[in-house]
């Protein structure tokens, strides 16, 4: 659950907070509720927000401010080959969670709310299986004499993913398709079927009404979903570790290796900025254009709540 | 929004018009979605050209699926719908060629007034310069010129359903289907629209099916209502046929109030309603009620006169004791809730008195009357 | 209007309105149907979700000592070794009481957190609420690299408390959605309600608000004891050779020794979390029942 569930419900609208506030509540000066949030913050704030700022801070060489370390993760050769197969893996990963999460969604659109829950209770099966299993099984799937080879093997075909990156991007576009599914299921649930019966009857084959309405009616939801997918598929760590090859590692490993072979802290703490920035990055535009990515968190939490 | 005051003002526009009227004939229309009875069963009906026909009905009586089955957005479980004579009976949307207007407008959301009003012309591969020409002229004509690239969004609910009907008929469609267009504005827009409706239907003289539950939407717009019921048509004529001279109780009911006396027998030269002898004339027994088993006789509340004193109930009329069980000043006239007839078997029945009339008090014993032929026989 | 669908609904829903048989002539499809290659892409998918993670389950009674597919004969070997081996019930146990510990203390400052966001507005709040949330968004290795190493420090790597405190970290974002939405549910005016009725709002909340929100907070409470039990990333930077968790074992079993006991271990695991995720769905829909009069 670690690696992809984390990035569930985004932040949610702070201005949800405003909806439930009450009238007695406003009057009274120090407001008491502000304690209530006191242990949450310091928890996060020694746990999390302590260690990212020692580690951005040692980065940059604090007390005595430098850019060698980052200027290092342009300049060592590795960095940036890693990082680019990361980038390609992701992508790859986006395109087949697309390909997939795409008339998934849209047919949950189209049956009966029972049929939907059951479809929704599938969708959800990845965020609880656990990912050590999960990644268990997709090794005795995808190796020497596994399954897929065995199948393959009857054509003739010698098919090992194991230890490749195929194999990576296969096993993470399994666990990362929820996030492609929901925020899809949630924009294409939003659409008029009427459109396109409105369409069909301007002339329209189901296939134009489709491309010409359908389609740009959903793409908000798209790119929030193809946005999230990659950026989740950037942090990946186990799967990579366990499927792929150290030869062809991504960023995680990377940043790993870093941290506790080679013990180059202020190396890992400026790769782990970089990593930081540019998924925080993606998820704030993902956010900005989608608007439904809040909503993933919200469906992961309440479990199978039937949709109506 | 004077629809009539400007309507003088804008000349027919040709290319919408192009097609005079088409006729639109569905013959034995059967929608089956196997659930316990066919939501449509076994229509036939010939709308003819020009002609501006209402599907009348409550909900779920079928006259939405006719309408669908009609536009090709439903499949037919067996019967036969034809345009003009050619069958289209498996024809998909696309190819129908019928303009639709929706009651929730499904406009486009993600495009202009324009090109929502050009998508139809743009599907036909109209020249640029005459989908350019035709979109303006056909704002035009539902009064909203240089909206152009406003998103649907921004404009109101009647706006809105003008460009949806903008965008219905710029095609010149062989007909023009509207499903409960106005269900969705306030009564003010409703009234507005349905001049325009009415206005635009003169204008382009094509044929218009419309669906609606409202009776007196229906009354006011159709050349001829067709009145469904239970996925039958219970019966088509005029507004004015169906409302003076309905052939079943059903009718009778939805189309305005009525007084209703059950009848135990067929009426002959005569009819009894308990202790009551009345006399018939043969025409106002309609035909379904010649050959049905069960009957009632309806009288619309402006044709029950009362009188206060037996002497002063003229003769040759129907005459019914009955007691005042409510009235209402409504400014022209004054409604009387009255129970007909004596004990057990009164019914509750209405009518209408000219606001000047003698008040009458509530509980007063009076006699109710009417004319020979303004009652009816109907089949229940 | 999209009668064809409803209708088919009506249809799925109640069988026994449909006629014993002649009235449907053809099968109904309707035009706005969706297409049957369509339906087969979906039912693809659908086995990809749950497929591939049922293959752990024949695996786990493999007597063969490698992870060959498919599993050699039959036996309970795997379960036996996994009750038996020392190192991997130490690493159950301490993977349930790390659960136990995180979740508990996620839960506390999680739900005093929603609630008081929920009487806050203004910039701050917001931005409060972003603090909170942000190891939603936080790729998991960079929180594990950055903890790691400030952990080193304070001496928390290899420690209970070490594993507590980041898992307890990462679970507060789930209860505070839960419990959040769960008070987005919630009519102010009940509180003004039960003031007037004479409750002083330390009792309001015990009696009211809490019984009314305690489903987000099961739910939420749920979330983090999973989220924590499966952690591995977190997990395999702080352990040490003396203190380990399940997840780790299992990481190293795959890895360094080949040790077909994680085939019993996952089997055992994904059907003990699947219980423990519908639990609260159960649950909630008992709950409703009971309200129902």
């Amino acid at each position: 659950m670690t690696d992809l569930a984390r990035s569930g419900p985004a932040r949610t609208d702070p201005g949800g907070a405003a909806s439930g506030r009450t009238g007695a509540a406003g009057r009274r000066p120090p407001r008491p509720h502000w304690l209530l949030l006191l242990p949450a913050l310091a928890l996060i704030g020694v746990v999390l927000l302590l260690p990212l700022a020692q580690s951005f801070l040692r980065s940059v060489g604090a007390p005595d401010l430098t850019d060698e370390h980052y200027r290092s993760l342009f300049t060592d050769g590795v960095t940036m080959r890693v990082l680019l197969r990361t980038a390609k893996t992701a992508l790859l990963v986006t395109v087949i969670a697309f390909a997939l999460g795409y008339p998934y969604a849209y047919v949950m659109t189209r049956v009966g709310p029972r049929m939907r829950a059951v479809l929704l209770v599938i969708v959800l099966v990845p965020f609880w299986t656990s990912v050590m299993a999960r990644n268990f099984a997709w090794i005795l799937i995808l190796q020497r004499g596994g399954p897929v080879d065995q199948f393959f093997g009857l054509f003739g075909l010698d098919v090992v993913l194991y230890g490749t990156v195929t194999g990576v991007a296969i096993a993470m576009s399994q666990v990362l398709l929820p996030f492609m599914v929901l925020p899809l299921f949630s924009a294409l649930s939003g659409i008029d079927r009427r459109l396109l019966l409105a369409a069909r009857g301007l002339g329209s084959s189901p296939v134009v009404a489709f491309w010409k309405i359908y389609w740009p009616l959903s793409r908000a939801g798209v790119t929030a979903g193809l946005i999230l997918v990659f950026t989740l598929s950037l942090g990946f760590y186990v799967t990579p570790a366990l499927l792929g090859t150290p030869q062809e590692s991504l960023i995680a490993q990377l940043l790993a290796q870093r941290t506790t072979q080679l013990l180059d802290f202020q190396g890992a703490g400026a790769l782990g900025v970089l990593v930081l920035a540019v998924t925080l990055a993606l998820v704030v535009w993902a956010n900005r254009i989608g608007g439904t990515v809040s909503a993933i968190g919200v469906v992961a939490t309440t479990g199978t709540k039937e949709q109506r | 929004m004077s629809a009539t005051s400007t309507s003088t003002a804008v000349p027919p526009v040709a290319p919408v018009a192009s097609r005079a009227g088409t006729q639109i004939r569905l013959s034995d229309v059967v929608k089956d979605y196997g659930l316990a009875v066919p939501a449509v069963d076994g229509v036939s009906l010939t709308i003819e050209p020009g002609e501006f026909m209402t599907l009348l009905g409550p909900s779920g009586s079928g006259k939405t699926t006719t309408l669908n089955l009609i536009a090709g957005f439903e499949t037919l479980t067996s019967g036969r719908i034809s345009l003009d004579g050619d069958d289209v009976s498996t024809l998909p949307p696309h190819k129908r060629d019928l303009g639709m207007l929706f009651q929730n407008y499904a406009l486009f959301p993600h495009m202009t007034v324009a090109q929502n009003v050009a998508y139809p012309l743009r599907e036909r591969k109209v020249p640029k310069a005459e989908i350019r020409r035709r979109v303006a002229e056909v704002l035009e004509l539902v009064q909203l010129p240089g909206r152009d690239d406003d998103v649907p969004s921004q404009l109101s609910g009647g706006q809105q359903q003008r460009v949806a009907l903008a965008r219905a008929i710029v095609f010149g469609p062989k007909a023009l289907l509207l499903d409960e267009p106005l269900g969705a504005l306030d009564r003010n827009l409703r009234g507005a629209l349905q001049a325009e409706i009415q206005r635009i239907h003169r204008e382009v003289g094509s044929t218009f099916v419309f669906v609606t539950h409202d009776q007196e939407e229906a009354m006011s717009l159709s050349d001829r209502i067709a009145l469904f019921n239970n996925g039958r048509i219970e019966q088509v004529g005029t507004p004015e046929t169906l409302y003076k001279a309905p052939e079943t109780l059903f009718t009778a009911g939805f189309l305005g109030d009525s007084t209703v006396f059950e009848l135990a027998q067929a009426p002959g030269s005569e009819i009894t309603w308990g202790d009551r002898r009345w006399a018939v004339a043969p025409h106002t027994v309609s035909e379904r009620a010649r050959a049905a088993e069960a009957t009632a006789l309806v009288v619309r509340p402006e044709d029950v006169h009362i009188a206060q004193r037996d002497d002063a109930v003229p003769p040759g009329v129907n005459v019914v004791p009955a007691t005042v069980t409510d009235v209402h000043y409504l400014g022209s006239y004054r409604s009387v809730a009255l129970a007909l007839g004596t004990g057990d078997g009164a019914v509750l029945g209405q009518a209408r008195l000219d606001a000047a009339e003698t008040q009458l008090a509530v509980g007063q014993s009076v006699q109710a009357w009417w004319r020979v032929e303004r009652q009816r026989v109907v089949s229940r | 209007m999209t009668t064809t669908t409803r209708a088919a609904e009506l249809d799925r829903l109640d069988p026994e309105a449909r006629p014993a048989a002649p009235r449907r002539r053809r099968r109904d499809r309707g035009v706005d149907a969706v297409p049957w290659w369509l339906r087969l892409v979906v039912a693809v998918v659908a086995l990809y979700f749950v497929l591939p993670t049922l293959f752990v389950i024949p695996m786990s009674f493999s007597s063969s000592t490698t992870f060959s597919f498919p599993p050699e004969g039959f036996s309970l070997d795997l379960y036996r070794n996994f009750f038996t081996d020392p190192v991997w019930l130490t690493s159950l146990r301490n993977s349930v009481f790390v659960a136990a510990v995180a979740a508990t203390l996620a839960t506390v400052v999680g739900t005093a957190a929603a609630v008081g966001l929920h009487h806050l507005t203004g910039r701050l709040a917001g931005l409060a609420r972003t603090v909170l949330m942000i190891s939603l968004v936080t790729p998991g290795i960079v929180v594990a690299v950055v903890v790691y190493i400030s952990f080193l420090k304070w001496h928390l790597v290899g420690s209970f408390a070490g594993y507590v405190l980041a898992h307890a970290a990462l679970g507060t974002p789930f209860v505070l959605v839960s419990v959040t939405s769960a008070l987005s549910g919630f009519d102010p005016k009940l509180l003004r309600a039960s003031a007037s009725l004479g409750a002083s709002p330390l009792r309001t909340f015990a009696r009211v608000t809490m019984p009314l929100i305690s489903r987000g907070i099961v739910t939420g409470a749920v979330f983090a004891f999973v989220t924590s039990f499966d952690e591995v990333v977190i997990a395999l930077f702080l352990r040490s050779p003396t203190f380990q968790t399940l997840p780790v074992q299992m990481f190293n079993s795959v890895t360094f020794e080949v040790d077909p006991t994680i085939a019993a271990t996952s089997s055992l695991v994904v059907t003990v979390v699947t219980v423990v995720c519908l639990l609260p769905l159960l649950l909630g829909s008992r709950g409703k029942k009971r309200q129902e009069p």
